[in-house]
């Protein structure tokens, strides 16, 4: 399996990530040498077996409904990249 | 008697309580080796001097009451995945230079209610990602034994710092190997428990599903009095465990006499250098010698473990990292023009160029036809690595093998090519994969570099591997070598 | 769009209703509705580096007894997945959700139309967290976010595409938004957004069988606007077709100034989500024993109820229904009931017509109601000891609603005690009767009428007291001669 240079482009768009026109050939490359790597997964043979999403067998655990947190928002804030009256401020959000 | 940094745990425990010297001495001690010694290194992130002599002090007390513990008054160093309250938390990274972590992680917690010293934050490879400690956005980490060669990653910093005696012990995390590999190219043991054994709760997490916290230490013993400190269930982790934890100090000397080893065949094909090879086969040996039975095993599906792996870990890593938006907290781009913009420049600069390239191949196998030929693949796999296991343990008590394929590698000689170095982890993996205990212990030198033996145990079976490993340690002297220039 | 004959709405509903926990879905922080921005982001809803995220008992619980509400299968385990977008209301660059197996699955609702009793089907009831909020105000030209509400339980609702028209959606969701206030898992409170709705229309010609391209209009938050919104929307989708057009997939807002639907054209239009199993979270296992004491804690649904009051209390179903509209109200009704003594139909029409109607007038609800349910049976009792006439209880029954007192009082203040004394309403006849000899005479000549005429003068002369039983039958005694 190999990335195109354009498959790059779309993935570092899902990702938010702002790539250089000089790094896409580059992580192109790269990540085509990776997953010609994992591509060795496909000759192994897995019908019937089930995924495993965890190294245990566990259940989740409940937690009670009990108010725990108190407001600490001035610490959470004080160093946030920007903040007024109490809101985070990212540029203007138009739908 | 010996110098502070030559001493055990024990030792210094003995000797705080003793009042043979205080807990600020101790300390001082160590910070101003760090102030003289890590400048060659660059082990630490952060030093954090005067928590440490506030801490130190507050053990003094608590020492003269009468109230101390085994590790009251003990220096450590935390790698800078954990958060610490009111000290900067970096991860490694550019986007979390100027985080100051608002609360602190649990094993944080447990390790300053335990009494501990905390004198900085380690150096690490960027959100734990890479195996030599050369994605640090803070510069790579050189290894004690040969400056010009990597210390081993993730947990480089932890590993340079104490195989340097700047601290006598110090926390590290173990995604892929992150604990031992760097272990075993310092001549340090390190032990990664079973996964849920530690909470994760305020480590910052690259692969939840695999991320577990451990220790390296000079010695077994060393490892087991701080890794039963961190052991514990968590309520505030849904995968921490609840089972009491086992002692893990008591057991330490029992003999192993009639202990039964497995060697699994494909840890010893192709890719183990003859250097290395030679330096396990003579620890077999002596375990042969200390009355371990040996038997050859088969771990089928392990030559799959480093494909499975950087497809689960990748896919959990995209996620895990899409909280860094500049928005919070964390770095954010200067002059954007819209929201995207801020997005895609604060991770764009944030992110170096090895975290990148694995949220991309995250994003990409999780992404919509692709999911079930990677993802769900690789869920499946990883299923098969841990029924080998399974089997494995029917049979036998550990699982031995090398921890790496050589000693430390050249700074620099595999950053080009992503694939080689993940194949360093090759021996590693599986564990994560399987979520068991395995550590990593010191067995010889090739050229005055360090070699690790890696054992691997059942769940929760750290006691029994903490207990082999220092049994060892007891007919051999390998993990009392310490790098020239740092004695 | 009843002048499209041909054509045919298909219609699914997707309605997001926070759960009324105290806490959030993965953490402890309060969800109290109102607070200051950002002082109910904890750590886990900021998505802080290295928090993790801990299941909420009651929030499961809820969702288990919505579940069992309206009929559906309980997943014995069920797994959160994260949703992944970026958004600055989101703070971890995923939504916790969950995708391939939520805990309630294959249910449904009867709504009734008319008179005709339609069944819609529920596909999924699944678990997540709700969103924060942008603030588009003048921030320096920026916008501001709150993730006070972050965090927040929701389920999301989804409907079978079976709904084919606005009034049956807003009976629906009428339906929905009552059961899930009964089940006291939602206060229902549509302007904070406690209830939200998505509606996902499509058009087809009759008789075909293929769904057209459907759209989604999203978060209209109010029935009207439900109502609006699927008519607009219909409206526009046949005009497209029939001008040759082709509808877009495209998610659409609803502008309740001009009644309008607009296309939001995000550049994310190709949303890849990447859905995968939370790896922070574990499969959440529900019991057969765990349902079976969600079910022992489950209320007495609407429709039971309702059934209960026709066969109890004798009551029409148009009066059952009202009565059974809200909880509270049932409530009411009952302890009306119960402490009045009174006829149950008489409670009834108390509760239904004069309650409701002055609540109605005052602005208030059941729960700020003015007059509680003793208050009311005071009243009724004396209608039912004959102490007042029914007449005279709506007068009282408005004092009581100016604050003048419970029944007891006003009456004895008012002194509106009925006459029951025969004696003293036989004199109010015989006074009548001798001012009004005329109208005597002509009712025994065959003037029938004017025995209303008798009584009204009778009640005016006794200010209105005169037990109306007793007046009538002595009345008629004295008239006959």
């Amino acid at each position: 399996m190999s990335l195109s240079p354009e498959q790059v482009r779309q993935v570092a768009h899902l990702a938010r990530l702002e790539l250089k026109n000089e790094q896409v050939e580059h992580y192109a490359r790269q990540l085509s040498n990776i997953l010609g790597m994992v591509d060795r997964l496909s000759a192994a043979q897995t019908d019937g077996v089930p995924e495993m999403a965890h190294p245990l067998d566990m259940t989740q655990r409940l937690r009670p409904d009990v108010v725990t947190e108190t407001d600490r928002r001035d610490v959470f804030q004080e160093h946030a990249p920007a903040v007024q009256d109490g809101l985070f401020l990212v540029p203007k959000v138009i739908e | 008697m010996n110098a502070p940094h030559q001493l055990s745990i024990r030792e210094l425990s003995d000797g705080l309580r003793g009042k043979k010297f205080s807990s600020r001495e101790l300390t001082q001690h160590f910070l101003k080796r760090i102030d003289t010694l890590d400048p060659q290194l660059n082990s630490l992130i952060t030093v954090t001097a005067a928590r440490a002599q506030r801490q130190a002090e507050a053990a003094d007390a608590r020492i003269a009451r009468g109230e101390a513990g085994p590790l009251t008054g003990i220096p450590l160093i935390q790698k800078d995945i954990f958060c610490t309250q009111g000290v900067r938390t970096s991860c490694a990274s550019q986007m979390l230079d100027r985080f100051i972590a608002p609360y602190d992680a649990t094993i944080v917690e447990k390790l300053d209610a335990a009494g501990m010293v905390m004198l900085g934050k380690a150096n690490m490879d960027e959100f734990a990602m890479g195996s030599s400690n050369e994605t640090s956005w803070y510069g790579p980490v050189c290894n004690p034994w040969d400056l010009s060669r990597v210390p081993g990653g993730s947990s480089g910093g932890s590993v340079a710092a104490v195989a340097a005696g700047l601290a006598p012990v110090a926390t590290a995390t173990d995604t892929g190997g992150s604990i031992r590999q760097p272990a075993a190219l310092t001549n340090l043991t390190g032990i990664k428990p079973t996964y849920g054994r530690v909470s994760r709760y305020g480590m910052i997490a690259f692969a939840s599903s695999l991320d577990q916290a451990g220790v390296v230490a000079r010695s077994a013993e060393d490892a087991a009095v701080v890794l039963q400190a961190m052991s514990g269930f968590d309520p505030r982790d849904s995968t921490s465990v609840e089972r009491p934890v086992d002692d893990l100090v008591t057991g330490l000397n029992q003999p192993i006499k009639g202990l039964r080893i497995g060697l699994p065949k494909e840890y010893f094909a192709e890719g183990l250098a003859p250097g290395a090879r030679a330096c396990v086969e003579a620890a077999i040996k002596k375990f042969e010698e200390l009355g371990a039975v040996i038997k050859e095993i088969s771990l089928p599906n392990s030559p799959l473990s480093v494909p499975t792996y950087y497809v689960v870990a990748p896919a959990e890593a995209s996620s895990n990292l899409a909280r860094f938006d500049g928005v919070r907290y964390g770095h954010r781009a200067e002059g954007v023009k819209n929201l995207e913009d801020l997005y895609k420049k604060s991770r764009g600069e944030g992110f170096g160029a090895e975290v990148q390239r694995r949220i991309m191949i995250g994003t990409y196998v999780l992404s919509h036809g692709y999911y079930d030929a990677y993802y769900l693949k690789a869920q499946k796999v990883r299923r098969l690595i841990y029924d080998d296991f399974k089997r494995a343990f029917a049979e036998v008590d550990v699982v031995l093998g090398p921890t790496a394929t050589d000693v430390a590698f050249k700074l620099g000689s595999k950053t080009d090519d992503p694939v080689a170095m993940y194949l360093n982890d090759i021996y590693t993996i599986a564990a994560n994969l399987a979520g068991i205990p395995a550590m990593s212990l010191p067995c010889g030198f090739v050229d005055g570099l360090p070699v690790g033996l890696q054992l691997m145990g059942n769940y929760f079976d750290e006691a029994r591997l903490l207990n082999v490993a220092h049994q060892y340690q007891q007919a051999t002297n390998w993990h009392q070598q310490s790098p020239k220039g740092f004695a | 769009m009843s002048q499209h004959a041909e054509w045919e709405a298909v219609i699914g509903l997707e309605v997001h209703c926070q759960l009324l926990t105290k806490t959030k879905i993965f953490s402890g922080a309060s969800t109290t509705y109102g607070a200051e921005p950002n002082t109910q982001a904890d750590a886990v809803t900021l998505g802080l580096p290295g928090v993790l995220p801990v299941l909420n008992a009651e929030a499961l619980n809820m969702a288990v007894k919505f579940g069992l509400a309206v009929d559906a299968q309980i997943a014995p385990r069920c797994v959160f997945a994260r949703k992944h977008y970026f958004y600055p209301d989101l703070p971890k660059g995923y939504q916790i959700s969950q995708y391939e197996l939520p805990i309630v699955a294959h249910g449904h609702l009867d709504i009734e139309v008319g008179e005709q009793v339609k069944r819609i089907g529920i596909t999924r009831a699944h678990l997540e967290e709700d969103a924060g909020k942008s603030l588009h105000e003048n921030f320096s030209g920026m916008t501001g976010i709150d993730l006070n509400r972050a965090g927040t339980p929701l389920i999301e609702i989804v409907s079978e595409p079976d709904i084919r028209s606005s009034v049956e959606a807003v009976a629906y969701l009428k339906k929905l938004h009552q059961l899930v206030v009964f089940l006291g898992v939602c206060d229902g409170n549509m302007q904070e957004g406690s209830f939200r709705c998505d509606a996902n229309v499509s058009v087809r010609r009759k008789g075909t069988e293929k769904f057209g391209t459907r759209t989604e209009t999203k978060n209209i938050n109010s029935f009207r606007y439900v109502e609006k919104a699927i008519e607009y929307e219909i409206e526009r989708q046949i005009e497209v077709i029939e001008s040759g057009g082709k509808i877009v997939q495209e998610t659409r807002l609803f502008n309740p100034d001009t009644g309008e639907t607009r296309s939001m054209r995000s550049k994310e239009n190709a949303n890849d989500y990447r859905y995968f199993p939370d790896p922070d979270l574990l499969p959440v296992v529900v019991t057969e024993a765990d349902v079976a004491r969600i079910r022992g804690q489950m209320p007495e649904l609407p429709e039971a109820m309702r059934d209960r009051f026709m066969s109890q209390y004798g009551l029409s179903k148009y009066d059952a229904v009202t009565l059974t509209g809200e909880r509270a109200l049932a409530a009411y009704y009952e302890a009306v009931v119960k402490s009045s003594g009174a006829d149950a139909k008489l409670c009834a029409n108390w509760v239904s017509t004069d309650l409701l109607g002055a609540l109605n007038k005052l602005g208030k609800d059941i729960a700020t109601s003015p007059i509680s349910a003793d208050a009311l049976a005071g009243l009724l009792k004396r209608i039912a000891d004959k102490t007042i006439s029914g007449k005279i209880a709506k007068d009282v029954f408005e004092a009581m609603c100016a604050g003048e007192g419970d029944a007891d009082a006003i009456i004895k203040a008012k002194g509106l005690v009925q006459i029951t004394d025969e004696s003293a309403i036989v004199k109010a006849i015989e006074d009548v009767m001798a001012k009004n000899p005329d109208n005597v005479a002509a009712y025994r000549g065959g003037k029938d009428k004017l025995f209303g005429f008798f009584v009204g003068q009778v009640m005016k002369a006794t200010g209105g007291k005169a037990n109306p039983d007793a007046l009538n039958r002595l009345l008629k005694e004295k008239l006959a001669g």
